[in-house]
């Protein structure tokens, strides 16, 4: 640009020219930048819609399940209260009515363990109750931002994965449910000393509104990552998504 | 030899900025931050009201949760890396201290009383008057906080001080909520004085 202004010998034809060719660029990315920050934030509706945006977003989010992953510290627990604290009555919800929660049959109920474990029989309901079991008043997140304290009791979950030898180093752990629903989540999560399936609500059978007969109970994840109506869990290394995550919620979704 | 005067000149005119051409960069990251944070969160907000009141729809960016969700932690490290460059370059190019002190009480009222008789002078751009120094103050601190507290929300686990700090989850949605309320009130005023005084856009943007 300076090069270009042969008559440049003395100031002010250089301020002049700077003046000129300076002015219409900036303009231009003035212009630039009100059309792509302004307008398109304002139209908010176009603009996500928009496909390419929306796959911007969505590879931002996988970015941001690496970030998560990294942060998540395996042995910081989430805080526990005392049982006055307990939110009563606990609310309930899912992604249908409570009128529709699926009325599962304990007798004939069995949970199916499938690929990268060792031993993959299918598990009846007492003996899940043969094992160890454990307890926690935590308090439950959900995505919607409201949160409500509760008391979950079941097997460990680290204790039901070395029971079944699954292999630790696996990137995931999937879950199919009773209501069609399903989700994953990540290893070092499923490993964390909080994390139960859950076989008790608050010193009871697990209620079916709160997910007869388990659900996966995890402290340091959103609600929406906390299976209910647990039918089959699956050790795996290929990503499994999810009901909420395939449609945008975030996958890692967790503290 | 021409090339070395035009870079004199280049550099002189350059030395006259009013805003130098980090801050003119950061400020405006910051306000396509701030925009998207706040459309995205008034979304986010609607999932699940605090208050006996929803930010209507239309107002709104994301289309639904999740969308209002993906913009809000992406719009996050613009905001967060952008304001840390921010930060560092105010306070490590002197400038932190040189435009917003001294400020004191005192020095306040007597400009906000001024200002509101509509006597405070603008002659000197680069000047802020005190009423402008304690409120571009309170906007980096209530920026830090809106940092720190959608930290506690987005990670209340991982961050076991800050929650604390905060009082908790639930009371850092609070927290959350009101820094953001004061951010809206202190860009309407902005929003309005930049009206009132429209070089004052010419400058943030042109540099003088």
């Amino acid at each position: 640009m300076i090069k270009q202004s042969p008559l440049a010998g003395d100031d002010a034809v250089v301020k002049e020219a700077l003046r000129r060719l300076d002015h219409p660029a900036r303009r231009l990315f003035m212009q630039r930048a009100l059309t792509l920050g302004g307008l398109s934030l304002l139209t908010g509706c176009s603009i996500t819609d928009d496909e390419s945006v929306e796959n911007a977003l969505m590879k931002v989010s996988r970015l941001n399940d690496k970030a998560q992953a990294w942060l998540f510290d395996p042995n910081r627990l989430a805080p526990t209260y005392p049982e006055s604290m307990i939110t009563r009555p606990f609310p309930f919800n899912a992604f249908y009515d409570e009128d529709r929660v699926p009325d599962v049959d304990a007798d004939a109920f069995r949970l199916e363990v499938s690929g990268r474990v060792a031993d993959k029989h299918a598990w009846t309901l007492s003996e899940l109750r043969a094992m160890p079991q454990a307890d926690q008043i935590t308090r439950h997140i959900c995505v919607e931002g409201w949160s409500a304290i509760g008391k979950w009791g079941g097997v460990p979950f680290s204790a039901f994965l070395r029971r079944v030898g699954a292999d630790l180093n696996a990137r995931y752990v999937g879950f199919k449910c009773a209501d069609d629903y399903y989700t994953s989540i990540d290893m070092p999560t499923a490993l964390h000393p909080q994390t139960l399936l859950a076989l008790s609500y608050d010193g009871q059978t697990l209620p079916r509104r709160y997910g007869f007969p388990m659900k996966l109970r995890m402290p340091t994840k959103l609600g929406y990552k906390n299976p209910k109506h647990v039918q089959a869990i699956f050790v795996t290394n290929t990503y499994p998504g999810g009901y909420w995550e395939d449609q945008g919620y975030n996958w890692f979704g967790g503290s | 030899m021409i090339i070395k005067t035009s870079m004199e000149t280049l550099n002189t005119l350059e030395g006259r900025a009013i805003h130098p051409l980090w801050l003119r960069i950061t400020h405006w990251m910051n306000a396509l931050a701030v925009v998207a944070m706040t459309l995205s969160g008034w979304r986010i907000y609607n999932a699940s009201p605090l208050f006996d009141f929803r930010f209507a729809d239309g107002l709104t960016l994301g289309g639904w949760l999740g969308g209002a969700l993906q913009w809000h932690f992406a719009a996050m490290w613009l905001l967060t890396a952008n304001g840390l460059a921010y930060l560092l370059l105010n306070a490590g190019s002197g400038r932190l201290w040189k435009r917003f002190f001294p400020l004191s009480p005192r020095m306040f009222l007597a400009d906000l009383r001024a200002a509101l008789r509509g006597h405070l002078s603008h002659a000197d751009p680069r000047r802020y008057n005190s009423v402008q120094r304690l409120a571009y103050l309170f906007v980096m601190a209530d920026s830090v906080l809106l940092v720190l507290s959608g930290l506690v929300l987005w990670k209340s686990v991982q961050f076991p001080l800050l929650r604390e700090l905060l009082g908790g989850y639930e009371p850092a949605r609070r927290v959350h909520f009101f820094a953001m309320a004061a951010l809206a009130g202190f860009v309407t005023v902005h929003l309005v004085m930049v009206a009132r005084v429209p070089r004052t856009l010419r400058a943030m943007t042109l540099g003088r």
